[in-house]
């Protein structure tokens, strides 16, 4: 373990992050506004994906972490994704 | 207190620690004791939930009303699929035989967070008492396990503590799951690279990472199911705009790869047992890895099966139908690999390896029957009938129940350093095989000719093969109370095992004390030689 390189964030990029997730939040209200019929749901959904994103990679360090970490956690957002998009061959076709 | 009974080089069935008594066990961090508590509850309500199942049976011996109305038989099938599921065959051999083997397997003294492991346990021990706790506050629930909405938000009985109960199990589900694949990563003996690594901790591997996804769905699902009943949000209710079908989605989005939870771990016991009993190198060792990790993925994509007739679009339909053919793809790649092992090995005809043969037939009845099933024109016909039914069991009992026996059976002298009376074993065996193909093969024929499945009561027509169902039943319970007698007794009384490799197994469990020391190894191993090198 002593190996391992340690990465300390510094507050500009915590700043960043903040001002980051503040501003997708306010994106995420204002979409609410549009009316995109099922585009609605996928404009939310890229939003939060978005903001996950940017949480994981920054705040959670993936970034600055061995690679192993990073590989496991976008399998898992594809599984995520492939279920959702199996999921949909049942609402968007009904 | 001895000086043996506190030194790590002991017995960790005698270490007496900071503990003693039963706190010493339900207290333990070890992962062979943490094992063993699971072992324990799982039989306590194991036979809970199988007297459930022999009542249900017994009401079932002729039409009408025999000992129960319709209302406790809701009751019984709901709270009896409850305890089989959430409680016994989902963490099953993860549970029991992963916790204690794991380490051992690989090489490592324990598992990677051992507080964390006995964590698992006490919320698993949570979860079922309040689920049981349903019985004191209002009655036992009637949804059967699967809790569809929304019959699970307008029924008058009382499912809240069930749903918040397999809630709580869930999370025992995942911190195990997240243990097992840091343990994995982590903590594998020196040269151990992942293909010298055996192939029952692959399985627990695929497993963990399905237990880590899969089963954080559920969670949330039920949750939703609690707020909908208690206040009304209509995520599901469709008088409020919500989509029952949305309910079935995400259930199963779980409860599918929860099916794979429970089979592939059994899987890894039987290419464990295989080989040691026909003296000869597993057959296509890396194809069973590959198909372990391939079947946890494709088992994601596969849920909608159980949906066909529930109102889905025409595409999704086609979509779930091919994909589940697809995964039974991996899963016979891993039955040809047994048999192949099997084929010129120089068998030695031992009750783990009846258990582990009898595993393929059933498993493979089971399996063919799920193509009956996944093909959507047959579906249509045999949903919800007695077909489905006898089509699971011989999945979930057959495949996994008879897994978690072999497994029982072949490693039960390093658990507990005492052998089980081998002809009292076999008898056992031979009972519970037969009352257990009495009891289901004729559930597949009562399907086909159309009796539904959760009915307290059926038409004259269906008598005959409930009669004979009735008395399999009973033939089996039978077989069960003399393979349970058998092993309680020798775990006390049986004859005293020292050789650490009764069996001739070539794995590292087998390098161990017999039974194994509280810290399992004075050094730990180097790894040069694949797991199954016999030659």
């Amino acid at each position: 373990m002593s190996e391992e390189k340690l990465h300390i964030s510094s507050y500009r990029s915590h700043l960043f992050v903040l001002a980051g997730l503040l501003l997708l939040t306010a994106a995420s209200v204002a979409v609410t506004n549009l009316e995109m019929g099922p585009l609605n749901t996928l404009v939310a959904m890229l939003i939060a994906g978005t903001k996950a994103a940017i949480v994981l990679t920054w705040f959670m360090h993936l970034k600055f972490d061995n690679k192993l970490y990073a590989i496991f956690t976008t399998l898992v957002f594809v599984i995520f994704l492939l279920v959702l998009y199996v999921t949909f061959f049942d609402y968007s076709y009904r | 207190m001895s000086e043996t009974t506190t030194s790590k080089h002991v017995s960790f069935l005698q270490y007496k620690g900071k503990y003693k008594g039963i706190l010493g066990w339900i207290l333990s961090t070890d992962h062979k004791r943490v094992g063993l508590l699971y072992l324990y509850t799982m039989l306590v309500f194991f036979s809970i939930a199988a007297i459930l199942g022999l009542l249900m049976k017994i009401q079932l011996i002729a039409p009408g009303y025999t000992i129960m109305g319709p209302q406790t038989y809701n009751s019984m099938f709901t709270v009896h699929g409850i305890i089989m599921i959430f409680v016994i065959v989902v963490p099953g051999l993860p549970a029991v035989f992963g916790n204690f083997f794991l380490p051992l397997m690989i090489g490592a003294k324990d598992v990677a967070f051992p507080r964390l492991n006995l964590a698992s346990w006490w919320l698993y021990v949570i979860g079922i008492l309040v689920v049981l706790s349903s019985q004191f506050v209002g009655g036992w629930p009637d949804t059967g396990w699967t809790f569809y909405a929304p019959y699970s938000f307008r029924t008058p009985a009382n499912v809240l503590p069930a749903l918040f109960g397999a809630f709580i199990m869930g999370f025992s589900s995942i911190l195990t799951g997240i243990n097992f694949v840091v343990t994995i990563h982590r903590m594998r003996a020196p040269g151990m690279t992942w293909f010298k690594m055996p192939l029952f901790p692959w399985t627990l591997y695929a497993t963990a990472w399905i237990q880590i996804l899969a089963t954080p769905v559920i969670g949330i699902t039920l949750l939703l199911t609690v707020m909908e009943r208690v206040l009304g949000v209509g995520v599901f209710d469709p008088t409020l705009g919500g989509d029952p079908i949305l309910y079935q989605h995400l259930f199963w989005i779980y409860s599918h790869p929860a099916v794979y939870i429970m089979i592939l771990p059994g899987m890894g016991a039987i290419s464990e047992i295989l080989p040691v009993f026909s003296r000869k190198r597993i057959y296509g060792y890396k194809a069973i890895v590959l198909s372990s990790l391939a079947i946890a993925f494709v088992g994601y994509f596969v849920w909608g099966h159980h949906m066909f007739t529930s109102g889905m679009s025409g595409r999704a339909l086609y979509a779930f139908s091919f994909l589940t053919f697809l995964v039974a793809i991996p899963s016979a790649i891993k039955v040809f690999n047994w048999v192949a092992t099997m084929h010129k090995g120089s068998l030695n005809l031992q009750t783990p390896f009846y258990w582990a043969t009898s595993f393929i037939f059933v498993f493979m009845i089971g399996g063919l029957t799920g193509l009956v099933l996944g093909s959507l024109a047959t579906n249509v016909h045999v949903h919800d009938t007695h077909f489905v039914v006898a089509h699971f069991h011989f999945i979930v009992f057959g495949g996994t129940g008879y897994a978690f026996m072999a497994a029982l059976h072949y490693w039960f002298p390093k658990m507990f350093g005492r052998m089980y009376d081998a002809s009292w074993a076999n008898i056992g065996w031979a009972t519970f095989f037969a009352g257990f193909l009495t009891l289901y093969l004729p559930m597949f024929a009562l399907g086909l000719q159309g009796m539904p499945r959760r009915y307290y009561d059926y038409l004259p027509e269906f008598h005959t093969g409930n009669i004979i169902s009735s008395l399999g039943a009973i033939l089996m319970i039978a077989g069960a109370l003399i393979i349970i007698t058998n092993l309680v007794r020798s775990s006390r009384h049986g004859k005293k095992v020292t050789d650490k490799n009764p069996w001739g197994g070539k794995t590292l469990e087998w390098q161990t004390d017999t039974p194994p020391t509280l810290e399992n190894w004075e050094e730990i191993p180097t790894i040069t030689d694949s797991p199954y090198e016999y030659k």
